[in-house]
This record gives C-alpha cells, sequence and structure tokens, in this order.
C-alpha cells in the first residue's frame, strides 16, 4: 500500500471527450497515456514521479477495462527492457522513473532498445529530480538521449502541454522508429492545473493480441552486422525523420514579435521562469505577451537547425536558457552559428550560471544583465539601471541562527534503533568503515548517529565495500542495503558478490516492508496483501538462497541491545563469508496510515485499544541530551522549564508520538537515565481490569498519601 | 532590422499575480494548506496554481510550497513554479525558524511581503544535541522579522490548532484570511474547510481562534522570551513560585525558621536561596535545608555588595544542584509521588479515571548499588574489583518496572523511603567530598579573583545526567579546572574559564574543550 492514495483521484481518468480535467501533473500524463491508447505500462517509483507509479497502481481497475498491462518493474532498466514489446509490434508502450539515476540503470536496455528502433510508439517518462528537492546527484538526462540518440521533449511545465507532449511523443516514436524520453522537473510533476479531456483509446493491438501472433524480424536484433545498420540507420532514416516531424507538427514554439533585435532560446520546462523575469524586467504580461521574442524548445534533442537559423537572422544577440550542465544545447547552436556563418552574438551561459537550478533570481538577473547589454533601450529607466540598494534586507546574523533542517528519520522510524544500536557497537568496538546505500536508511549519515561514508547507488551498498575485504585486518566493514535496494539490484551486486568473493564484512538488511523512501510501494518482501503482487517472499530465503551461511533475522528492530548483541556478533565471530543481519520492522508512516483509522475505529466501537505513547519525567532529566545523540526523532525535543535554577533545557516528548519504544530501549541499552517513561492507555477496558485498576490505585494512593504526611509537600501549583 | 523596438501595443503591467509561499516542516501538513489556498482563491473567481515538492526531500525536513494566484479573465497566465528573491507577496512560514530562513532567501521584503509565522519552535536535530542549550534565538528571527517584512503577524498557531483538537494548517489557514491580504471574504475560507470534509468542526475552531487574533493586527507575541527559550505549545510547565507548601505543623514550623534565614539575607541573593531551599528540602529534609543555608552563609558573609553578590547567587544555585545529586533514591522518589501521577496523566492527555499502564526503563549498576549502601559496605565491595565484576553481571541489565502495578510501585516506594538513611550512604559521601572541594576551590579565589570565584561555581553546570554521561560531565569538569593554573592571574581569566565551559557545553565528547584547552596552553607561561 503506497503512501498516498489516489483512490479518489484515479476516476478522474474516466473523464471523456470535451470535460475539463482538474489536478496534479503526474495525474495529467496518466490521463494522456490513456488517451493515447497506450497497451502497456511499466516503472520504478522515486521522486518525483513516485505518485505516478502509484497513480497507475490505483488505476488498475480502469487499465484492465481498457486491457491495459501494467507492471510495477523490479528496476529501471526492467521498464526499459518491457518496452521491447515494441519493437516488433505496433503497441504503444510507456514506461517511466527518476533521473538521472534511473536513467543509469536503464542504460543497457536503452540502448540496446534505441539501436534496434521500435515499430510501435515508445515513450519513456523521466522525473527529472535536479534542483531544490532533489535528492541526487546533479546530472542531466540529456547526455543519454544524446549517446543513445533518443529524442528528448522537455514541454512546458503546465497541463495542456504535457499531456500534448505525451499524445506528440508517441507519435514522434512511431514517425521516427525511435524510443521518446519526456523530462518533467519535480515541480511540473506536482503541478495543479488543468486540460480538455479526451475519450481514453483501448489500443488498437494489446500484449494479448502480440502474445497470440508472435513476430520476429532478424533486422530489429542487436548483433552484427544488423547493429552495424542501425547505427546508419539512426543518422540516414530516423534522424531526418524525427527533425521532420518536429518541424512540420510545430512541437517547438515561438512567442512575442516575429523581428527583434534580441531573443531568447529556452527549453521548455524554463519557459515560465524566463517569462516571470521578463514580466518582472517590464517586458511582458502575466500572460507571456512579451516584448522579446522566445523560442521555446519543447523537443532538445534533436535541435532543429533551421528552426533556429532563422530565429537568429534578424537578431543582434540570442541568450539560450539552458539548465544544468554541460550546456550540451548551446554547444549545438554555437557550431550551427558558426557552420552557418552567422552574425547574430551567442549568449548562455556567460549570463547565466554555469551550474545549479535556474531559479527566478538566478533567471532576473542573467536575463536583466543580457537585455541591459543588447538591448537596453526597451527597458524602463527603472531595469535599465536598477537601483542596487532595492536588495531583499540582508540578514546576516540569521545564518548563524537558522540551525538547517535536512530531511531525516520520521517519528517513530523502525531505522533509527538501527543506527542507535550501531552507534553504540561503536562505542565499544571502536570505528567501522561503513558504506551506506540509498533510501531511507542513508539518513544514518546526518547527525546525530554520523554512521556511513560512502553512498554508491541503489542495492550497491555492501558492492561498495567489497574492497574491504583484508583477512588480516582486525575489524571488518559494515554495510548497509534497504529492501528496496536489495531487490532492485543488491541481491546479486551485492549479496552475490560478497558470497562470490567470500567477503567477510558485515551486511545490514533494513526491511520496514516498503519501498519506504519512495512512499510505501510494496516489494517482493512486503508483508502486505496485494491483490494483483506476489508479497511475502522473506529476504533471508533469498539471502540463504544465494549461499549465505551466516544469517540473523530480527523481527522487532526496536529491540535495541538485541539489535546491538546481534551486531556485535557478526563484528566478532570466526565465521568466514558475509554476515548478514535482515533488520526488520514496518515503516512508521505507513503503519499509522495504515493502523490509525483502524485505531480509531476500534475505539467508538467500544473494543479493548491499547495506545502506548512515552514521556519524559523533566525533574528526573538532567537536560544532558544524550538521549537525542541517539535518537533524533522529532517528538523527542527540548524544552525549557521555567526554573532558574535549571540552565539546560530537558527532554520533552510531544502529543505526535506513537510509542515506537525507541526512547526507553535506548535509555536502557544505553544506561542513559531513567526519566523516560511509558504510558499505555487501555480503551475501553474490560470490568476485571477496572476493578483491579481500582484496587491499585487504592493502594498506591495510600502510599503516597502515607508519605506525603511525613514530609514538606511543595505543590506543582 | 536592428530598429529600436516600439513597446508591444499588447503588454499591460497593471495586471498582477499574487504570490504565496509556505515554508513548512516535512509532516507538517502544507500540502493541505496549499490545496485550500487554491481552493479559496478558485472559489472566488480566481485561477490559482499551486507546486510542491514531495518525495524523500521532505521526510522531517524544510520543505517549500508555492502557489500564484490572479483573478479569472479569461486567460491563462504563466505561473511561476517556485517562490523568488522580492517576488512575495505572501510567506506562511509553520514554524518560527523557517520565518527565519525564508528572510535569509531573500523571500520576505518590506515593499511586499506580508510574513505570517507560527512563534512556536520544533527545534533541529542540531538544536537537540548539544549537551548545553544549542537552540537558535527566536528573538533574533523575530527583530530580522520586523526588518524584513511589510506586515509580520506572528502568534503559536500550533498551540490554537492543537488546543482545537485540529492540526496547524488549520491556523495558518485562519492566520492567512484573518489577515485580510487575500480579498476573499472569510466564508469563503471556510467554506474551502467545509468541502475539504475530514475534521471540519476542529479546523473550524482553529481557523476562527486564528483569524480573531491576526484580525487583531499585524502584531507578534508581546510576551518577551529569553533567549533560546521557545513558546511551549503543551504541557506548559511555567508555574509560579510562590507554591503552596504543606505538612505537619512540626515541619511547617521548621521550613518557617528557615525561610526566616532566608529573609536575612541580602536581597539579590534571597530568590535564588528561597528556591535553592525548597529543592534540597524536597530532596532529603528540613535538617538538609539548614545544611544548605549553613553552606551558603560561608559565601555570603565574604561576599560584597558592590559586586551585586553574584558568588552568593552562584553559590545559591549550584550549591542547591550539587546537594541534590540525582541517585536512586531521588528517581524512586520522584517516580512514586502523586503529583507526578497527575501529571503523566495530564501529558498523555486523558482522565483521571482512564485505566493507564506506565513502565519506567531503569538500568542499574553495581556502582548505583554501591552508592546506596552504608558507606563502609560500599566501599569495600568498590575495593574488590572481582566482587564488584560478579555482582555486576548479577545486577546490570535493563529493567523495566510496571508503577500502575501495586508490587514495582511498592518497589519504588521503599527505595523512596531509603531517603532517611541517606546520609550514610557512600554516594553521599563522594558527593558531599566533592562538593566541599568545589565550594572550597570557589571561597578560596574570592579574595583574589572575584570573577574567577563565581565562574568556578558555574562549573558545576558540567556535571549532570547519569552513569556514562555523568562521568563524562565529571570529566569535561576536571578538565575545564585544569586549565585554572595555566589561567590564574591574568585579568582575564574569569572570560577564559567561562569560554572553556562554554565549549564544553558544544558537543558530547568535548572536541571544542580540547580545542580550547590548547590554546589556553598555547599562551600560559610554560613554567606554570
Amino acid at each position: 500500500m503506497a503512501e498516498r492514495s489516489f483512490a479518489k483521484e484515479v476516476e478522474k481518468l474516466r473523464l471523456g471527450e470535451g470535460e475539463e480535467f482538474r489536478g496534479e501533473g503526474i495525474l495529467a500524463i496518466t490521463k494522456a497515456l490513456l488517451e493515447c491508447g497506450v497497451g502497456y505500462v511499466g516503472g520504478y517509483q522515486g521522486a518525483p514521479i513516485s505518485h505516478l507509479m502509484d497513480v497507475l497502481s490505483d488505476a488498475q481497475d480502469i487499465l484492465e477495462e481498457l486491457g491495459v498491462h501494467f507492471e510495477a518493474s523490479a528496476s529501471e532498466a526492467t521498464a526499459t527492457a518491457m518496452l521491447a514489446a515494441s519493437v516488433h509490434y505496433p503497441i504503444r508502450g510507456a514506461v517511466t522513473f527518476k533521473s538521472t539515476v534511473g536513467t543509469n540503470v536503464a542504460s543497457d536496455a536503452l540502448a540496446n532498445l534505441a539501436s534496434g528502433g521500435v515499430t510501435g510508439g515508445a515513450l519513456i517518462i523521466v522525473g527529472e529530480d535536479y534542483g531544490e528537492g532533489s535528492s541526487i546527484m546533479q546530472e542531466r538526462s540529456h547526455a543519454f538521449a544524446m549517446k543513445s540518440q533518443v529524442w528528448l521533449l522537455d514541454p512546458r511545465p503546465n497541463l495542456p502541454s504535457i499531456v500534448k507532449a505525451v499524445r506528440e511523443g508517441f507519435e514522434l516514436s512511431e514517425a521516427s522508429n525511435t524510443p521518446v524520453m519526456m523530462e518533467v522537473r519535480i515541480r511540473c510533476c506536482h503541478v495543479h492545473g488543468s486540460f480538455i479531456a479526451r475519450d481514453n483509446q483501448r489500443p488498437p493491438m494489446t500484449v494479448a493480441d502480440a502474445l497470440e501472433n508472435p513476430r520476429r524480424d532478424t533486422q530489429r536484433i542487436v548483433l552484427p552486422p544488423a547493429s552495424f545498420l542501425h547505427e546508419k540507420e539512426k543518422i540516414e532514416r530516423r534522424w531526418p525523420a524525427a527533425v521532420d516531424f518536429i518541424r512540420s507538427r510545430k512541437i517547438n514554439e515561438f512567442f512575442g514579435p516575429e523581428r527583434g533585435k534580441i531573443g531568447i532560446v529556452c527549453q521548455g520546462g524554463m519557459y515560465n521562469g524566463v517569462v516571470r523575469a521578463l514580466q518582472r524586467l517590464g517586458l511582458s504580461d502575466i500572460y507571456g505577451e512579451t516584448q522579446v521574442p522566445i523560442y521555446v524548445l519543447n523537443a532538445v534533442y534533436p535541435l532543429i537547425d533551421d528552426e533556429f537559423l532563422d530565429f537568429c537572422s534578424d537578431k543582434d544577440a540570442v541568450l539560450v536558457v539552458e539548465e544544468g550542465q554541460p550546456n550540451y544545447i548551446e554547444q549545438a547552436f554555437g557550431s550551427m552559428l558558426y557552420k552557418a556563418g552567422a552574425t547574430a552574438r551567442l549568449a548562455g551561459k556567460d549570463y547565466l550560471p554555469m551550474a545549479g537550478e535556474y531559479t527566478g533570481q538566478v533567471m532576473l538577473d542573467g536575463i536583466g544583465a543580457f537585455v541591459r547589454d543588447f538591448a537596453p533601450d526597451i527597458l524602463s529607466d527603472r531595469h535599465r539601471a536598477p537601483n542596487q540598494n532595492a536588495e531583499p534586507v540582508a540578514a546576516p546574523e540569521l545564518a548563524q541562527t537558522v540551525p538547517g533542517r535536512p530531511p531525516g528519520f520520521c517519528t517513530g522510524c523502525p531505522e533509527r534503533p538501527i543506527f542507535a544500536a550501531t552507534k553504540l557497537v561503536e562505542q565499544e568496538l571502536g570505528p567501522h568503515h561503513i558504506a551506506s546505500d540509498i533510501g531511507c536508511h542513508l539518513f544514518s549519515i546526518m547527525p546525530p548517529f554520523e554512521l556511513g561514508a560512502t553512498t554508491m547507488g541503489y542495492g550497491l551498498g555492501p558492492a561498495s565495500a567489497s574492497a574491504f575485504n583484508a583477512p588480516d585486518a582486525k575489524r571488518r566493514s559494515i554495510s548497509f542495503v534497504g529492501d528496496g535496494g536489495f531487490w532492485h539490484n543488491g541481491l546479486t551486486s551485492s549479496i552475490g558478490n560478497a558470497v562470490f568473493n567470500q567477503n567477510d564484512g558485515v551486511i545490514v538488511i533494513v526491511d520496514n516492508y516498503y519501498a519506504a523512501a519512495t512512499g510505501g510501494q510494496d516489494i517482493l518482501s512486503s508483508r502486505a496483501d496485494n491483490k494483483s503482487k506476489s508479497t511475502k517472499h522473506p529476504i533471508t530465503e533469498a539471502v540463504k538462497g544465494m549461499g549465505v551461511k551466516w544469517v540473523r533475522q530480527i523481527d522487532r528492530t526496536y529491540d535495541v541491545g538485541k539489535m546491538r548483541a546481534t551486531l556485535k556478533e557478526a563484528l566478532t565471530t570466526l565465521e568466514k563469508g558475509p554476515k548478514v543481519i535482515v533488520a526488520s520492522s514496518e515503516c512508521m508512516l505507513n503503519r499509522q496510515r495504515r493502523e490509525r483509522p483502524l485505531m480509531q475505529k476500534a475505539i467508538k466501537s467500544g473494543e479493548r485499544v491499547v495506545k502506548p505513547r512515552f514521556g519524559v519525567d523533566e525533574d528526573v532529566c538532567t537536560g544532558d541530551h544524550a538521549c537525542m545523540r541517539l535518537s533524533g526523532c522529532p517528538s523527542l525535543s527540548v524544552k525549557s522549564l521555567d526554573d532558574p535554577l535549571r540552565d539546560d533545557p530537558v527532554a520533552h516528548i510531544d502529543h505526535t508520538c506513537v510509542g515506537c519504544g525507541n526512547c526507553g530501549e535506548v535509555a536502557e541499552a544505553a544506561v542513559l537515565c531513567p526519566s523516560f517513561y511509558r504510558a499505555d492507555t487501555i480503551h475501553n477496558p474490560t470490568g476485571l481490569e477496572r476493578f483491579l485498576d481500582r484496587l491499585r490505585r487504592r493502594l498506591i494512593g495510600w502510599l503516597q498519601a502515607r508519605r506525603e504526611r511525613q514530609r514538606l509537600n511543595f505543590a506543582e501549583a | 532590422m536592428n530598429a529600436p523596438l516600439v513597446p508591444h501595443p499588447k503588454i499591460d503591467q497593471t495586471e498582477r499575480v499574487t504570490s504565496i509561499a509556505v515554508l513548512a516542516v516535512g509532516g507538517q501538513g502544507g500540502g493541505v494548506l496549499t490545496d485550500w489556498i487554491t481552493d479559496v482563491a478558485e472559489r472566488n473567481g480566481y485561477r490559482a496554481q499551486s507546486t510542491s515538492v514531495a518525495g524523500v526531500a521532505q521526510r522531517t525536513g524544510a520543505t517549500i510550497y508555492y502557489i500564484e494566484m490572479c483573478p479569472d479573465r479569461g486567460r491563462q497566465p504563466v505561473f511561476a513554479l517556485s517562490p523568488s528573491q522580492g517576488d512575495v507577496d505572501i510567506l506562511i512560514a509553520a514554524e518560527l525558524m523557517e520565518a527565519g530562513r525564508a528572510i535569509m532567501r531573500g523571500f520576505v521584503t518590506p515593499e511586499r511581503t506580508t510574513l505570517i509565522a507560527s512563534s512556536h519552535r520544533i527545534a533541529a536535530v542540531s538544536e537537540k544535541i548539544a549537551p548545553g542549550d544549542g537552540r537558535g534565538s527566536s528573538q533574533e528571527v523575530r527583530a530580522a522579522a520586523l526588518k524584513a517584512a511589510k506586515a509580520f503577524i506572528s502568534f503559536d498557531m500550533e498551540r490554537i490548532a492543537v488546543e482545537a483538537g485540529s492540526v496547524i494548517s488549520a491556523s495558518l489557514f485562519g492566520a492567512l484570511a484573518g489577515s485580510g491580504v487575500l480579498p476573499f471574504p472569510r466564508e469563503s475560507f471556510e467554506e474551502t474547510i467545509r468541502a475539504s470534509g475530514r475534521g471540519v468542526e476542529a479546523s473550524l475552531r482553529a481557523f476562527g481562534k486564528a483569524f480573531d487574533r491576526a484580525q487583531t493586527g499585524p502584531q507578534t507575541d508581546d510576551v518577551p522570551l529569553g533567549s533560546g527559550h521557545q513558546p511551549e505549545s503543551e504541557d506548559i510547565s511555567l508555574r509560579p513560585f510562590a507554591s503552596r507548601i504543606s505538612g505537619s505543623p512540626k515541619l511547617m514550623a521548621g521550613w518557617q525558621r528557615l525561610v526566616a534565614r532566608v529573609d536575612a539575607l541580602p536581597e539579590p541573593v534571597r530568590e535564588m536561596a528561597r528556591l535553592g531551599l525548597r529543592k534540597v528540602v524536597d530532596f532529603q529534609d528540613v535538617a538538609y535545608g539548614g545544611e544548605y543555608l549553613d553552606r551558603l552563609a560561608q559565601a555570603v558573609n565574604r561576599d560584597r555588595e558592590s559586586k551585586g553578590f553574584a558568588f552568593s547567587v552562584a553559590a545559591a544555585k549550584y550549591l542547591a544542584n550539587t546537594m541534590c545529586y540525582d541517585d536512586v533514591i531521588r528517581v524512586a522518589d520522584l517516580k512514586t509521588r502523586s503529583a507526578r501521577s497527575s501529571r503523566v496523566r495530564r501529558e498523555v492527555g486523558v482522565a483521571d479515571d482512564a485505566v493507564l499502564q506506565v513502565t519506567e526503563y531503569f538500568h542499574p549498576r553495581i556502582e548505583e548499588v554501591c552508592g546506596s549502601l552504608p558507606a563502609g559496605l560500599g566501599r569495600w565491595i568498590e575495593a574488590r574489583p572481582g566482587l564488584a565484576r560478579w555482582l555486576d553481571g548479577r545486577i546490570n541489565k535493563g529493567r523495566r518496572i510496571r508503577t500502575d502495578s501495586a508490587l514495582g510501585f511498592s518497589l519504588l516506594w521503599l527505595i523512596g523511603g531509603l531517603r532517611r538513611w541517606r546520609r550514610s550512604m557512600l554516594r553521599h559521601r563522594v558527593e558531599t567530598a566533592h562538593l566541599e572541594q568545589w565550594f572550597d576551590l570557589a571561597l578560596s579565589r574570592l579574595d583574589t579573583d572575584y570573577g574567577l570565584a563565581v565562574e568556578i561555581l558555574n562549573c558545576r553546570r558540567l556535571i549532570k545526567g547519569y552513569s556514562d554521561t555523568h562521568a563524562r560531565g565529571l570529566s569535561k569538569y576536571d578538565r575545564v579546572l585544569s586549565a585554572l593554573p595555566m589561567i590564574e592571574g591574568r585579568a582575564d581569566a574569569a572570560d577564559w574559564l567561562r569560554r572553556l565551559r562554554e565549549a564544553a557545553l558544544k558537543d558530547e565528547k568535548g572536541e571544542m574543550l580540547e580545542g580550547a584547552l590548547k590554546t589556553v596552553a598555547s599562551f600560559a607561561p610554560a613554567a606554570s
């Protein structure tokens, strides 16, 4: 079960011709796929397109009605390989994943797919995880399009444009026998807007039809001599076909006056930012009626030489707004202008920064400088020589005050105690080389845990520790991998590799029942019943199947003592080969989402329910915060006591506590302090419980009163 | 071809987009607020667009939601997807430091931006893990906000939400409506909440309260808060010091005699002495209070009025803290009081008749056991490491005690009752010896370097916590005071000791302290 349910929203996918669709970008993409008669869809979750997978997953009934096959692929490589269904058959297929990490994984399949080419339209929707909010290395998908020669669409970030790009993407793919990538940026995926829908189409040929009528064509298979012909075909046939399609169908757009002495060329995704900058410079209204001609590249690869050269022909200077580096588009344009002997001055990453996100301010500065240099006369006085002092109020002292707030483990996260235990083991055995992986567990690298030295890719945590296999060394490496990464790639690349190479290190598989970091999608080892997927495949079985001998399963990660003892055993045992610990507890975010409504219902209907919560005795707490250095839980915080005798704030647990138990377990295992208590509220207790409770409390009350009679009592007010 | 352009006839710069950025901490429900704002705009004949960043970036980290809107004139405007510096009309911060972050990022400008910020704090991890008080100053953010914003509306919206049984998105929405910046009637905001369908009544309550607070004008919480202090959203522990004291006539008479002694102290010392006295009497008994005042008298008698009795005030504070060391008896005593039972119920939020099970987490070690034995016996065991180790093996493990059960409660109650024998126990002897050493050290410097003497007293702050943390505190205390021979005699000796102490409170291991000690060593004369 995914973190967010789209059960209600997917009903919008049934909208027909002429009706208005309102919703998020990703939902619009799904609707567009159905309108295009897509035959099969797949992908791998990951921000910013996780919700696209969730939408598809929640829309399975609708997909089935239309005869569309949907798969939650095992990896991006699997997803892209699935597009092989469009090689011989005229079936439209679409896959989606996070880029560039997903595209890296997919690139083997992508290169093969691109070589042989496709018959049915093949669309790859990549969520370009770049700039603010991104969680990965900052690279561009553009390079993949160039190296495999697949076409790259980058539509303007509004719903009608995205939907149009999906439609045109399929057609472009079919017209040029080439897979097409469409990139959507983070905020574009979550932009709310509307478009006019069309009727959904059943695929003219379904995957079932294809299965019953198999076809093959040796010419499409990547093996010499066909592969040599593919390369020529790409240049001689597919490329010109793509250029023709893009030109004739006016995929790229022109805005503003037809003529002008300056112009701006931008990626589709940059368009709104460009318009806003022009608007702030007094050169556009809010509808994008601009005084500066803009050439918008909704198709960023291939580029259309004559379109661009025409655009430049009457201009003194043209600014290319291209986010990310290297500046492939600008380089290509430079080459075109040079070869054509054109005189227009090409500006780009000299006015705009070479690297980093093109935020509103960056665009305003860059475009402003460009216009001031090449067409100052179109600017009003205020914009021509802006008052430098009209800057935002500088507050340099705030940099010292405002704490950084990077993402971290959620309240009650079952991974927290794993790292608390690791920190305790290191206190005992000294520091170790720790290899981290991709997933929520990577938050261990931040305070308060500060564990982990590298992260090399999804499922590659243990693989990235493979060099550290020295029998003479007195210490072993520890590596982490999540259940998501384990099934994605880790089983073979990490576990299999460790077994085969007799790696002596310790591998901790963090199993939280979901691909949790991407939004709680089910995977093979998920414990949930999933009507369309096969779940409940234990990780330990897979690990043993790979040949690991030393395997320990921990069924409650909150048992910090056990976790610590198991880690210690793994680090010190004389047994050879990889030591694998599978630490399993359900992702708290998902568990709460699942259990909370059930619990509320049970309480209302009079069932006996125990609801745990933790607290801190503020007079026992001395304010040393040792507990927080082993936790970092959002619900465990500090508060000041209004007591002049106390210097430091004490620990405090707020109402968001879910009673996971980490606080108590850590206090116990690390011998911290006795100020934590766990309070279990019994809702709807039985009659006997009530009776015994009254009895006990009478005794306790008597004892308390007895003592309080013998001493001075300072009431708490 | 290069003729200057004439302004495009269609360009109309009078229409403007209204931009709203919401800065929140992941998990605060910023998405709901964003949907509401979009909805209320559309309800009032506006076109609106919202964007957000979902995914891992949001997990408890700082995150931004962004909304743009303008009156619908039948054409689709080009909305931006993220906020720009100097281009934000309304900035909503769901937590005070997020307001600070917004100001830092340039999203708050005096010509345009109405800043609506909840004044409550959610401490970041870096603020929580310092052994001392690592929290950022709310005052600085507030001061910057007053400078940077066109209007600044700030009050504890989290508390309003919690009190209404709702979440902060509702009170933020109320503050937005109440600010009057958006030209929409209150009813349309309320309609939006009703249409959302979940927890409507509670949301409307929170909305209404925040609306009213915001309506009273662009003002902020008027209660000045100490540096690093925060308004509490729940379980406020503000209690008057003049609390009720009760006990048998005999005990009360003893107490009154002590109070009379406090009243005779110089005025600046009285307040702290009264609090200290209360603490030590609560810890042990009336006689212990007498001991406390005897010690304090040593300080007062040699103190100087010209210095404002600073030494005595510090002595009143740290003598009390030192005399109330955290031993097993103290913990058992605190956990078995009737006031504690009611506090737990209040914090958990259950009625007095609810069935509540309370589990305490203990991890006793041989050290605690020896500390609670008669001094002779305790020392005898400690002198035999083999025996101590063997005993530790039997004792040292986590023990959970249910204080709602008759047995568990009685056990702690009995341990708490050992109080009357405390003075003869090993721990008391050890603590008292350490106290005297420390206090004598401070007194001995009183005539030569008054400031240094005060700072020596203040170093007691370093010793706190239990077991390892306590040991680490002691070691930090020793390391800080080890600098004494190096700095003594310098005019700025007091300053240096304070700096060393502050460094010791910055991190757990004392790395900052090591650095500071090296600095001290570098300028100290080699001979000393």
